[in-house]
């Protein structure tokens, strides 16, 4: 696909384009397409195996595929990989946090990954924190926090950069119920301000009817589209469940 | 630019605090030259005896022969421990937050070798100095002369650790990277013994010992401590430290190394 078209296409959002991954003889991902528009909570629900993780990866450019294209906010990422990084957040579902460091080392240390001038980085730190309560928490060692505020403190590191997509995998792995709560809130109200999310889990309870939603199972796109629609008058799980198992 | 200096200083900046938080890790450092230095050369000062060779003018005792080989020891271990801080990093998914920065992954890769590098040579004059307590005293020129020599040692053992790094797939596997590299690196160097010493053993590992490039970093060292420079040392030291950042780039290629694997 032509560099134009796609920048075209996605403007800010995020785009994937044919995208196919083999580990050895098992294919990981095959020709996976879909758009995420800026605005959007776009789940990408999977079963474990599915394929979300190595979609995660090569989105995040920790892998690269030989065949298909990624653009993100509009930066192709196998051609301009500083643009569309640039403009990216994550949240891995895999904690990155040095927990010997203290919750605004950790989040100075990104900054300065990301190239954030110095002079703005403590302002964008306590702007950051605050947005999601962990402000008071910022001289604390990350190893004394909590898991909810281990990953309340991941997303507001990964909105450091003020990215237009944002991705998240698996985010609330391992968190109690208000925890998990908390932040599916948070995102969706990122959202309704404008940034593009995709957020790879396999709970359906995370999804609501009005987010769009990709169904990814044996590295294929088995369903897209909104939430609401597609499940129609069954619960979103059985949905789910019914869509994976006449696929397996 | 500014961005580039910035990432530097965060990286190199966090080796270091990682560092300081790891007391047992100076401590060892300092600890297994000393030992060597202090045990094992009183043992076998009298078993090794030494000739005159260049750089030294006189005859030496043995401790002082094994100085620059310690430095280089420091120096292999410290890349070795930095290789293991990798692979840690990579099984906690610090190295996910590295590696997906918007910086060219070349440039990333060289700061952590940066960091890695700075950390041993302070652990290399901190036992310089100790050394010194002990009554092991060199030229005063010297140990400002060899800065340059730790540095491209620092940087080839420590490209070695981002090598093996990448090819190393989990923390486990670490012990045999410490029994297939560390010790033939260090028994079969100039470390310990001159190599026309162990020429009287073996012309074979006589040139084993010749070719590795551990033996260059050692004599790297010893010149530039006695102010002297070792040109085919540091021509090999300079090759190795090339082909192994090439080596460690290709390793962390994301078409080809370091996370293709399905882990």
């Amino acid at each position: 696909m032509p560099d134009a078209q796609l920048r075209d296409e996605t403007k800010r959002g995020l785009t994937v384009r044919n995208l196919s991954f083999h580990y050895g003889p098992k294919t990981a991902l095959d020709s996976v397409s879909f758009d995420v528009e800026p605005g959007t909570f776009c789940a990408l629900l999977g079963p474990n195996g599915a394929g979300k993780s190595t979609l995660v990866s090569l989105l995040t450019r920790l892998l690269v595929a030989p065949d298909g294209e990624i653009a993100v906010a509009g930066h192709n990422l196998r051609k301009s990989p500083r643009k569309a990084l640039g403009d990216l957040g994550v949240v891995f579902q895999q904690p990155t946090l040095d927990l010997s460091l203290t919750v605004k080392q950790n989040m100075a240390y990104f900054a300065a990954l990301h190239g954030l001038p110095r002079k703005e980085t403590p302002q964008r730190i306590d702007a950051a924190l605050d947005r999601l309560g962990m402000r008071e928490r910022a001289g604390e060692k990350v190893r004394a926090l909590n898991g909810g505020h281990r990953r309340r403190m991941e997303l507001a590191r990964a909105l450091l950069h003020d990215p237009k997509v944002l991705l998240l995998d698996e985010p609330t792995v391992g968190l109690d119920a208000a925890a998990r709560h908390s932040i599916t809130d948070h995102v969706h109200d990122l959202a309704d301000q404008g940034l593009c999310i995709l957020w790879a889990t396999h709970l359906t309870d995370e999804v609501r009817d009005n987010d769009q939603m990709l169904v990814l199972h044996h590295g294929k796109i088995l369903a897209a589209g909104q939430t609401g629609v597609l499940r129609g008058n069954e619960t979103l799980s059985n949905w789910f469940l019914s869509q994976t198992e006449v696929s397996a | 630019m500014t961005g580039f200096w910035g990432v530097a200083r965060a990286i190199i900046g966090r080796e270091f605090l990682r560092f300081i938080h790891q007391r047992e890790r100076f401590l060892a450092a300092l600890v297994r030259p000393m030992v060597w230095l202090l045990i094992f050369a009183a043992g076998f000062r009298a078993a090794l005896g030494l000739s005159i060779i260049p750089p030294y003018q006189t005859y030496i005792t043995y401790e002082t022969y094994i100085v620059p080989g310690l430095c280089a020891m420091v120096l292999l271990f410290n890349g070795m421990q930095s290789s293991l801080s990798l692979v840690y990093d990579r099984e906690m998914g610090s190295m996910r937050l590295l590696l997906t920065s918007s910086f060219p992954r070349w440039w990333l890769l060289f700061c952590r070798l940066l960091g890695s590098t700075a950390i041993s040579i302070l652990q290399v004059y901190t036992f310089l100095a100790l050394a010194a307590l002990f009554g092991i005293v060199l030229p005063m020129p010297g140990y400002f002369a060899v800065l340059p020599g730790l540095v491209l040692g620092g940087l080839m053992l420590g490209a070695l650790g981002l090598v093996l790094s990448s090819f190393i797939k989990q923390l486990e596997n670490f012990a045999g990277v410490m029994n297939f590299v560390i010790f033939p690196m260090f028994f079969l160097s100039s470390a310990l013994y001159p190599l026309w010493k162990m020429a009287e053993s073996s012309p074979l590992l006589r040139d084993i010992c010749a070719v590795n490039p551990f033996t260059h970093v050692v004599e790297l060292i010893r010149f530039l401590l006695y102010l002297q420079i070792n040109w085919i040392a540091l021509f090999w030291v300079l090759v190795w430290t090339a082909a192994l950042c090439g080596a460690a780039v290709w390793g962390y290629d994301p078409a080809r190394g370091l996370m293709k694997r399905k882990t």
